[in-house]
């Protein structure tokens, strides 16, 4: 095994003794197996010249089109609330603050079926407020809010924690109102922590399936979102065209990933 | 009075979206008394899912652990060739939809699938079984205890390493006695995360099992299938029952982080 990884993987690793490449070796090749191999079968099955037929199907782009768009406004409410509930968990002090704050990371224990189940008893048919979103798009940005809530506050907190406070002083001193404090120094400190939080919320709610499936009613060209839609393929026994939207949703999920990665090297460069 | 309308309007959000709909499954769960909820909780199918779950998180969480902490340590002290690629194969699971993992896992073990083939002619089982429970659970919680482990042996650097090595102790005894203390909280923080996630898988494990009653059902696919069935104090049992598990390790990691930080 050891050898086959050092003739394949071809450059010299540190210590040029096979026990060395043992452990890489066994790295790659869990990985392999575990995450490479299998996306690669599903690269195959979706590589046909079934592969724009499928994902061009009415129900198909619907389907892509709509989680595209409950994507991009999960992402802009979030940021917004997101800086919100960073701001007023760092800047300000009231009872409950210690519970509200560890309450923020909930939705990433939750199960996802559970989250939908939990937004459905409030706001479903049953609902005490009388108000019920079930089989509407509605629904599917609640539970998309639901489950993202985490990711732009957890990582402006830090951020707004490390921000030295005497600047603001200095600026409101100068006769800067808290608005144009907060616009012109606090805001730009914590864009690129705000926009990072924003690209992670952005990849899980394109693939987000375990809280949707229930609360959205999975309506065609209504609430149908990609996961569901490629759920609903499989269960009807289409793998091809479960397999070619799959790809589309990988794709855009590596394209996140990308951009994130490259946007936190370049500020890494900057700030050196 | 700016700052009192800014939290007001925080506050209100979470409550809105977070607080009373959590609170809310607590009230139904409970809205007819103790004993149907005991009820439904106690069923065979009930006790199979939940000892299903447990089966598959003990076998996914070690596997991710064993994997996590020696790639990590490769990882942080340079000894892996190929860096990026790996990188970006253990942040794959973050970023894919569970049902994309699901059905990769699906297309390969299937009967037609490059491994799937293979074991139809030896009469081998993953999907709709066991062992593909396991697999979409480990995949999907792949990342937790590496992204953990990494940035802490990466901020500490192989000074103490070094020094044991000085000192004479061989490469095993350098990882029990001064890598592994080292980076312990993390590696905690990571195991209960990952946990976390491997109870709680539904996309993933929705399209590997094929949801067969009392074989390949586990806790979150009998809430979905409770909740199909009408059997709402069913599902908001079972929900509340998984619900609790997460309060708990969310108190876990409150107070992990802080140990984490302050160890």
């Amino acid at each position: 095994m050891a050898e086959a990884t050092l003739a394949r993987g071809g450059r010299p690793v540190a210590a040029p003794r096979l026990t060395a490449a043992l452990g890489p070796g066994a790295a790659m090749l869990y990985l392999s197996v575990m995450v490479a191999l299998p996306i690669a079968a599903l690269a195959s099955k979706a590589a046909s010249d079934r592969f724009w037929p499928a994902i061009t199907s009415p129900q198909a782009e619907s389907a892509l089109w709509l989680t595209f768009l409950m994507a991009v406004a999960t992402t802009v409410i979030d940021v917004v609330t997101g800086v919100l509930i960073a701001w007023v968990l760092v800047r300000d002090d009231f009872p409950g603050k210690g519970v509200v704050n560890a309450v923020i990371d909930l939705p990433f224990a939750l199960p996802t079926i559970v989250a939908g189940l939990v937004l459905m008893s409030l706001y479903g048919p049953k609902s005490p407020l009388h108000i019920n979103v079930v089989q509407s798009r509605t629904a599917v940005l609640l539970a998309l809010l639901f489950v993202t809530l985490p990711f732009v506050v957890r990582a402006v907190q830090p951020v707004l924690l490390a921000l030295d406070r005497d600047v603001e002083a200095a600026a409101s001193c100068l006769g800067a109102g808290p608005w144009q404090t907060f616009r012109r120094l606090t805001l730009p400190a914590i864009l690129p922590a705000a926009l990072t939080g924003a690209g992670l919320a952005f990849a899980r709610a394109l693939g987000e399936f375990g809280s949707i499936v229930l609360i959205s009613g999975n309506i065609p060209f209504k609430t149908q979102v990609a996961s569901v839609f490629i759920s609903g393929q499989v269960e009807s026994g289409d793998t091809h065209g479960a397999a070619a939207v799959s790809v589309v949703l990988l794709l855009a999920a590596l394209a996140v990933l990308g951009l994130l990665s490259l946007a936190s090297r370049r500020m890494r460069t900057r700030h050196v | 009075m700016s700052k009192q309308l800014l939290r007001f309007t925080a506050l209100g959000y979470l409550t809105l979206l977070l607080l009373a709909p959590v609170g809310m499954i607590a009230y139904r769960t409970f809205a007819h008394g103790l004993s149907p909820v005991w009820h439904a909780l106690t069923t065979p199918s009930a006790l199979h899912a939940v000892y299903l779950s447990l089966a598959v998180t003990a076998i996914a969480v070690p596997l991710n652990i064993v994997f996590g902490v020696g790639t990590g340590v490769l990882l942080a002290r340079r000894r892996m060739p190929a860096g990026g690629l790996v990188n970006l194969l253990v942040n794959l699971p973050f970023a894919m939809s569970p049902v994309v993992i699901g059905l990769a896992l699906f297309v390969l073990y299937g009967r037609t699938g490059w491994i799937g083939s293979w074991l139809a002619a030896h009469s081998l089982q993953v999907l709709f079984s066991f062992p593909g429970l396991v697999l979409a659970t480990a995949f999907v919680s792949l990342p937790f205890v590496i992204r953990e482990v990494v940035p802490v042996l990466e901020e500490l650097g192989d000074d103490q390493e070094q020094a044991a090595a000085t000192l004479g102790a061989n490469s095993r005894q350098t990882f029990w006695r001064i890598t592994l203390p080292s980076i312990r909280w993390a590696l905690v923080y990571g195991v209960v995360l990952s946990a976390a996630r491997a109870l709680g898988e539904y996309g993933a494990v929705s399209i590997v099992s094929g949801n067969i009653v009392g074989q390949t059902q586990t806790l979150p696919l009998l809430v979905e299938e409770r909740f199909r069935d009408f059997d709402s104090t069913g599902a908001y049992s079972t929900g509340f029952l998984l619900a609790l598990i997460s309060l708990l390790i969310l108190a876990a990691m409150t107070l992990l982080s802080r140990r984490k930080e302050h160890p």
